[in-house]
């Protein structure tokens, strides 16, 4: 069966070329770096290349590197490190469309204690820095917001909200988890203090993740150990995934301007192509300050995850923010935190695309994906009265 | 994904009789756009009350248009009186079994065909807000519900309240509710037989039979209800009658575990092991 994968926001293919790069670290270069023997030493200097790599791509320097086992590693080591860099700040502030990884570490720090402001979102999904410049007190230790929404592919503007939070005296952090690789980022210029990113959304493996820890920035470990990472984080390095995310990193810089390009283009034929199709559409987010890969569409009506069985059948994979999808049963969080009319948010699908999509799969969508609107949407007791319902 | 069966697929895939009737003479809708799922069922019945002809609209998963599905080829051919025992886990075994966490399809499937006879009947079904007390305001699920979920599903859990019902599933602030709610029917369903239970014994216990007693009552009687809200429970100390415990996870340091704490299990441990226990919490 064909098939066209369009979840690279959940996770992408690891880029034949990492792998090349990855599979001599898992067979005849298994040393630990940390050995002094020559086993060792061949391998250390592989981790100094690859810690230059991930540094390029962001404009870094290689010493503000720091590897982790995921994003989520990143981020709990970013607030968790900077909370215990202030012992007398106890307040934390983010929004209320960050990825679990913050939002609900956040959860857990309020119930240790600390108070946390969540910063809500409009219709697009756009913060009011006003907001954000009021909700920062002398007491806040950190501000941690997403640089790009992995449901809506929202882009935060964070230099302007860097700038807001050091005029109030916290520290930085950002989650550019689903920006690291798909739009350019340059640390020298840029005012944020701590950066995450995860290996598996730029087509490195899962299990690698870094932070990026301006020099100068206050910070604690989070896995305390050995000296690994110069005593930053304890645990043997996982090499062969470090080795991949650096040779993703520069393999991303390399494909950048296309992901501007070629592939906002293939998004944009997508989208475009779908809202003339089928009517009562939507696209969720502000269609301009986004991510070039990412669409985020509402069907009216209709639920979910029968869209995604129906177009798995066909080969094609996406993901949705309705609730039966996952288990829970309230529809994504971003999405109600936009005020999106549960009419939509039900049935919202999320197409991310990545360089190995083609614009024959962007065809083949909008010849599969109409059909199964429609076919669902005649199971619906609401179609027929939309009327009545409609969200526009 | 889930794990789905074969035969559910194929009720997703290719549902049975989508649609609607002209002129029906029941019609049913349950569910609302906001809670995720809807189901609008139409009957043609014929004098001597047989279902002759029954169709579906369903707003909802896979696993809800398949349910929808089921019910309608399962009460085709059938009176109402045969229909109206069909209950949820026949519709759910109907499909081979559904995921725990979409128990709530079946149930929404057994609703609507109570409403559809109660319709074709001039029985008004109650709204469900005005039968019994919201308890989950966010899914707008009553007492009365949740209580005939646990009662007719045998449930157990806060957990499997909310798969079956919903009740739970959104800001989950209703979770201790929900807990009280379950406990009072689990003990209902119990106390006429009493074979899970043994009462308080006669005779005096050796120090410890109590401490046994004493940990067998939390762990069967206590803990589960607390796991359940993220929380959980410590035995620290037993002195005489006194048992000192400490409450963890999202418990501790709840403003109302101690209220929680005197009544619950000290109710349950003067029930299981002797009248004069007295409980107090250890705030570490």
């Amino acid at each position: 069966m064909k098939t066209v994968y369009m979840d690279n926001n959940a996770t992408t293919r690891v880029d034949p070329q990492v792998l090349d790069a990855m599979l001599p670290f898992f067979s005849e270069r298994y040393g630990n770096p940390s050995s002094i023997h020559l086993f060792g030493g061949q391998i250390s200097e592989a981790l100094v290349r690859a810690r230059e790599q991930v540094a390029a791509l962001l404009g870094a320097d290689p010493s503000e590197i720091l590897f982790t086992s995921c994003g989520t590693e990143s981020d709990n080591t970013a607030i968790r490190g900077t909370l215990r860099s202030y012992p007398e700040k106890h307040h934390i502030v983010t929004t209320r469309v960050e990825h679990p990884a913050v939002l609900t570490l956040c959860k857990e720090l309020v119930r240790e204690g600390y108070s946390v402001t969540e910063l809500p979102v409009d219709r697009q999904g756009e913060l009011d820095l006003d907001q954000l410049r009021e909700s920062i007190t002398p007491y806040t230790a950190i501000v941690s917001v997403m640089y790009a929404n992995n449901e809506t592919g929202v882009i935060f503007p964070v230099e302007e909200i860097a700038g807001v939070v050091h005029e109030k005296g916290a520290i930085f952090h950002c989650d550019a988890v689903q920006a690291v690789g798909k739009v350019p980022i340059d640390m020298q210029k840029s005012r944020i203090d701590l950066l995450s990113l995860s290996g598996h959304k730029l087509h490195a493996s899962k299990g690698i993740g870094a932070l990026y820890v301006r020099k100068g920035t206050r910070f604690r470990p989070f896995l305390i150990g050995g000296h690994q990472e110069h005593g930053r984080r304890g645990g043997t390095e996982n090499v062969p995934a470090i080795i991949g995310l650096g040779r993703a990193c520069e393999l991303a810089a390399e494909h950048m301007g296309e992901e501007n390009g070629r592939i906002r283009a293939l998004r944009d034929r997508l989208e475009r192509g779908l809202l003339e199709a089928v009517p009562h559409a939507y696209v969720n987010g502000h269609p301009d300050h986004r991510l070039p890969n990412t669409t985020n569409i509402s069907f009216e009506y209709i639920e979910g995850e029968g869209i995604l069985l129906l177009m798995s059948r066909e080969g094609i994979a996406a993901s949705s923010g309705s609730a039966c999808t996952s288990g829970s049963l309230e529809p994504s969080h971003v999405l109600r935190a936009m005020g999106v009319p549960y009419t939509c948010a039900h049935g919202s699908i999320r197409f991310s695309l990545s360089r190995f999509n083609t614009e024959e799969e962007i065809d083949y969508v909008l010849e599969k994906l109409p059909p199964i609107i429609q076919r669902l949407r005649e199971f619906s007791p609401y179609w027929n009265k939309k009327e009545t319902f409609s969200a526009t | 994904m889930w794990n789905y069966s074969e035969k559910l697929m194929d009720h997703f895939l290719n549902p049975r009789n989508v649609g609607e009737i002209e002129n029906p003479d029941a019609v049913a809708e349950v569910g609302n756009i906001t809670c995720g799922d809807a189901l609008r069922l139409t009957l043609k019945v014929d004098e001597e009350e047989r279902i002759v002809d029954a169709k579906f609209k369903t707003f909802g998963c896979g696993s809800a248009i398949a349910s929808s599905s089921a019910l309608t080829e399962m009460i085709i051919g059938k009176t109402l009186d045969e229909a109206a025992g069909i209950t949820n886990k026949e519709i759910a075994a109907y499909l081979n079994g559904l995921p725990p966490e979409k128990m709530h399809c079946s149930v929404m499937g057994m609703e609507a065909l109570e409403a559809a006879i109660n319709h074709y009947r001039g029985i008004e079904t109650p709204a469900e807000d005005r039968e019994g007390e919201i308890v989950c305001k966010c899914f707008g699920v009553t007492d009365k519900k949740i209580e005939r979920v646990v009662r007719e599903n045998n449930l157990k859990t806060v957990e499997d309240v909310t798969h079956f019902c919903k009740a739970g599933g959104g800001c989950e602030e209703c979770k201790p509710q929900i807990a009280e709610i379950l406990e009072g029917v689990l003990q209902e369903m119990r106390s006429p037989s009493g074979v899970e239970r043994r009462r308080v014994p006669r005779g005096k216990l050796t120090n410890i039979e109590k401490m046994q007693r004493i940990m067998e009552t939390i762990d069967r009687e206590i803990r589960p209800a607390l796991n359940a809200d993220g929380g959980d429970i410590e035995l620290i100390d037993i002195d005489g009658d006194r048992v000192q415990v400490a409450l963890r996870g999202s418990c501790a340091g709840c403003a109302a575990s101690s209220i929680t704490l005197k009544m619950s299990v000290e109710a349950k441990l003067r029930e299981f092991v002797s009248e004069q226990i007295v409980v107090e919490e250890v705030v570490s």
